[in-house]
């Protein structure tokens, strides 16, 4: 074996804030992954689900003779052979219904065969009799008196109710000099993992369940799948391969999961369950549509003076994350800028609609989309300029708000000073606007919008906390388990950079194991922006604690205090030159192989952030930090189509620290264009309850020629708390840039839409008529 | 069930045979007989183009493709870029660019960029982004799969 030379100084090299190569990144760029998509277990089986085409009927019979009888089904199941809880939020889910259907995508049964093709061929063989029932599928028809009742246990069609009062908003109302009011509706859109969900379930002769699966919250999973199995949460083990994209959508537990396991234990052999695009588009969750009413009042000197909102959110059939969205929007209604009076109050209405799920940015896309809309017509009220207007009513750091957030190192004027600055926002903005009337067929635009999210967790279970466990074997080798989920997002990367740098080993000495809840610490799960910070913060206790053993048996051996002592590019050295005292991998075994003395570096960290859950009236410091970030988008708008092209987007996002800047610059970027679609051209259209654009081709994500320019730049306000100052950031992106789009549109043409997707067909259509009635007018 | 048809063509550079199903596609052959899974089904119709293989010099679906019209051809995958002499300067491009998340447009992306730069390895910007119009990634919003593309066809330029 070849022995490298050791180096006699080595000076320190910190691997935070460097450009740092995705661990996973050779894997998949080889095609060496295997997705859970792409896994065969021996003996497999294939499974597939027969959905209802009708929106809300009786079920009247089931007949499943002729598919059992199909050559190659090993097995055919009804809601007969599951146990008669429900999943969900409210468990309100049967994963296979038996007594109505309420929702087109709902499951009445599923086959397990030897091929997907037996599976299809099965599915057309089983018979079923229903009895239609009247539909509803608007939330204000729904709440109508004699609306057709989805659920007999709530007669109103009221799912879930969220209200909010700070201070006196009629009071407020009366002593402002302007009150605007303004109603915004946002719509379905839906995830589009490029991984389409998938499940493999087996199970072993006692009856334990191995699930590999695509979740992104494997230690709550247990618990919440296990009523619908009437397996206990501690027999049920999480695998996580590779996941093919997540964004929240993996939050939950959805019918097709306790359907595999169902089948795994029916036939006593693994079930891979795999949906088509299709059936992803119907069948997986979506953002929640939200109806906002929004009345705000300010000062003739546009002093915001109070809020009151009043939203209605689409529920569907089943309720599932989207029905406490309000949480976060709520936040947004109630923290973002300084609001003194606030009122909100949110009501999930069931519909026999698909129902919506968790979406990266929670209920604050949709809050925000809502909000920064709103201000910038304040604005224009109040005769300031978007940016004055913004910067008057700013948070600053040290402001308590009114549901209780501590917002203590943040700098959203400093945000928004920098965008509107590298954008040169002013200059254009007023000369763009002064073009609304003349005739140039290309008409530029440009917006602003601001956003505040939580970025250190945030506290809605009663631990926000990570597990890591690390080991540092007889080569100076890392190995790190930790709770966190990677779910392509990078926080194995993130983690093993922490480590490096406080064991002062190479990257690439690090591996990081996050696939496993047998092996894995407890994690809450990949959500809120909170895994860097929540899981960093874990993993660097960790390797802390590993640094003090190894630091101390150098120190003793070497007749020197530990603080003197430092660890880089596995060597121990002295803190204050960099002089080599012994290599790494050395002193590990002389601690390792030491008789009765033996020592293996193997620590353990849980860690808990300094956060408080929101108590019943909503007022909690529910996450360890805050954020802003601040987009301005610079359009061109086809006034002949409709089309709009954004040139640039400038986005200025306080991260706290950056960790990885490739990474940081992907999950904005990324962000971006995940909202851009949300802005202008994704819909999940859903008319009377079916969803009419079930394909790529008719959905419209963002590609490549479609991008904007990035202009992006981070502010550093180091968090005391937060893992070498960083902050959670991956949300915001996708929050921000939608209502700046909005705006841009408003100063290019004049005309507000308050609905978005800003569609070619709704753009062209509103100038249309707007053209068309300056011609009445001028007859 | 049904019909067979016997195919011989190269993959990665080496013969192989085949016994296919008439009415399989490219795809679910190369992933179910030959266990090569970097290609994936992602929509099945034509429109992510997270199935890219390369087929004579031609970049296609493979889920679109019918197997049948393997027969004869010079095929290339994801699994066929990583040579004894290493990794293909786009998929090293592609690592260092940071142009993957969570990856499973990446076997796609790469042959797809692959494809380009063997087209034309002076291509503009606006070339590239339109040359990866049928290609969707959901994570990265694009600009670190085109800046990959432009670092390894400057390197591929004669």
């Amino acid at each position: 074996m070849s022995q490298a030379i050791t180096p006699k100084v080595i000076e320190r090299h910190s691997v935070i804030g460097t450009r740092v190569a995705k661990l996973d990144a050779p894997d998949k760029v080889t095609g060496r992954t295997r997705f859970v998509n792409d896994m065969v277990l021996p003996r497999m089986l294939y499974a597939k689900i027969l959905r209802t085409d009708r929106v809300h009927a009786r079920i009247k019979r089931i007949d499943t003779a002729r598919a059992q009888a199909l050559p190659g089904v090993v097995a055919v199941i009804t809601a007969a052979d599951m146990p008669k809880l429900g999943i969900g939020v409210l468990k309100d889910n049967p994963p296979l219904k038996s007594d109505k259907v309420r929702t087109i995508r709902d499951e009445l049964a599923a086959v397990a065969a030897e091929s997907e093709a037996i599976c299809d061929a099965a599915l057309r063989l089983i018979d079923v009799e229903y009895e239609d029932l009247p539909a509803v599928f608007e939330c204000a028809d729904a709440l109508a008196p004699g609306a057709p009742v989805i659920h007999d246990e709530r007669p109103d069609n009221v799912a879930m109710v969220h209200e909010f009062a700070h201070g006196d908003v009629e009071a407020a109302a009366l002593a402002s000099d302007f009150v605007v009011e303004g109603e915004y509706n946002v719509h379905y859109v839906t995830h589009c993992n490029m991984g389409v969900s998938c499940a493999l379930a087996d199970i072993d002769v006692d009856g334990r369940v191995t699930l590999y699966s695509q979740t992104q919250y494997p230690f709550i999973m247990k618990m919440d799948i296990a009523p619908a199995l009437d397996v206990h949460p501690g027999d049920i083990r999480i695998i996580q391969p590779p996941v093919g994209g997540a964004f929240g959508s993996k939050l939950d537990v959805y019918p097709y999961e306790p359907i595999c396991v169902a089948l795994a234990r029916k036939t006593r052999r693994p079930v891979k369950l795999i949906f088509s695009r299709k059936e992803e588009f119907i069948a997986s969750p979506t953002r929640q549509p939200v109806e906002f009413k929004i009345r705000a009042g300010m000062t003739k000197d546009g002093i915001l003076t109070f809020r009151d909102i009043d939203t209605l959110l689409n529920n569907g059939g089943y309720t599932s994350w989207g029905a406490t969205t309000p949480f976060v929007t709520m936040r947004t209604c109630s923290s973002h800028y300084r609001v003194p009076h606030v009122r909100y109050r949110a009501r999930a209405v069931y519909t026999n609609n698909p129902y919506a799920g968790s979406f990266r940015g929670y209920g604050n896309v949709q809050a925000t989309w809502a909000i920064e809309t709103h201000m910038d017509k304040m604005a224009e009220v109040a005769g300031l300029d978007p940016v004055a207007f913004r910067l008057k009513n700013a948070n600053e750091a040290g402001d308590v708000t009114p549901q209780g957030a501590r917002l203590d190192n943040i700098d959203l004027k400093g945000c928004l000073s920098i965008a509107a600055e590298k954008s040169n926002f002013l200059s254009k903005w007023a000369r763009y606007r002064d073009g609304w009337t003349s005739s140039v067929r290309m008409k530029r635009g440009i917006g602003i919008a601001a956003s505040l999210h939580n970025a250190g967790g945030a506290k809605i279970h009663k631990s926000d906390g990570c597990g890591t466990i690390l080991k540092v074997d007889d080569y100076a080798r890392v190995t790190v388990i930790t709770g966190a989920s990677d779910i392509g997002q990078g926080i194995d990367t993130v983690i093993a950079q922490f480590v490096a740098e406080e064991l002062g080993v190479p990257m690439r000495d690090v591996t990081v194991v996050a696939n496993d809840t047998a092996t894995g610490p407890w994690d809450v799960g990949v959500h809120a922006s909170r895994t860097t910070y929540i899981a960093g913060n874990s993993a660097r206790r960790a390797a802390r604690k590993a640094r003090a053993m190894i630091l101390d048996q150098a120190a003793k051996q070497a007749n020197v205090a530990a603080d003197r002592l430092d660890l880089r590019a596995g060597h121990v050295v002295q803190a204050d030159n960099g002089v080599v005292v012994i290599p790494l991998d050395r002193l590990l075994r002389q601690m390792h192989f030491a008789g009765e003395d033996a020592k293996l570096v193997m620590v353990a960290d849980y860690y808990e952030p300094p956060s408080e859950p929101e108590d019943k009236n909503h007022v909690g410091d529910m996450s360890a930090c805050y954020s802003h970030a601040v987009h301005v988008a610079e359009i061109v708008v086809d006034t002949s189509t409709g089309e709009i092209q954004v040139e640039t987007v400038w986005s200025v996002q306080d991260v706290g620290r950056v960790v990885n800047p490739v990474g940081l610059e992907g999950q904005i970027e990324g962000g971006i264009a995940m909202g851009l679609g949300y802005a202008l051209s994704e819909e999940l259209k859903i008319e009377n309850g079916i969803v009419r654009n079930p394909s790529f081709r008719d959905y419209h994500v963002f590609t490549a020629p479609q991008m904007p320019r990035f202009d992006l730049t981070f502010i550093e306000t180091a968090d005391a708390e937060g893992p070498a100052g960083a902050k959670g950031i991956a949300e915001l992106p996708t929050i921000v840039i939608a209502p700046a789009i909005g705006n841009a549109l408003y100063n290019a043409i004049g005309l507000r839409f308050d609905h978005p997707p800003l569609t070619p067909e709704k753009v062209a259509r509103a100038l249309w008529d707007r053209a068309q009635g300056m011609k009445r007018a001028a007859e | 069930m049904s019909l067979k048809v016997d195919i011989v063509f190269t993959l990665n550079g080496a013969a192989v045979r085949a016994s296919i199903s008439a009415g399989a596609s490219a795809l679910a052959v190369l992933r179910e007989q030959f266990d090569l899974a970097g290609a994936k089904l992602a929509c099945g119709e034509g429109e992510c183009g997270a199935c890219t293989i390369i087929v004579d010099g031609l970049s296609l679906n493979g889920c679109l493709m019918p197997a049948v019209d393997l027969d004869g051809r010079r095929v290339e995958t994801v699994e066929g870029l990583w040579r004894e002499t290493g990794l293909d300067p786009v998929q090293r491009a592609f690592i260092e660019a940071g142009a993957i998340q969570c990856g499973f447009c990446t076997p796609g992306m790469v042959m797809q960029a692959r494809h380009l730069i063997d087209r034309n390895p002076r291509a503009s910007e606006a070339e590239i982004r339109r040359g990866l119009e049928g290609n969707i990634c959901r994570c990265t919003g694009y600009r670190k799969i085109v800046d990959a593309i432009i670092a390894a066809s400057r390197a591929a330029r004669p």
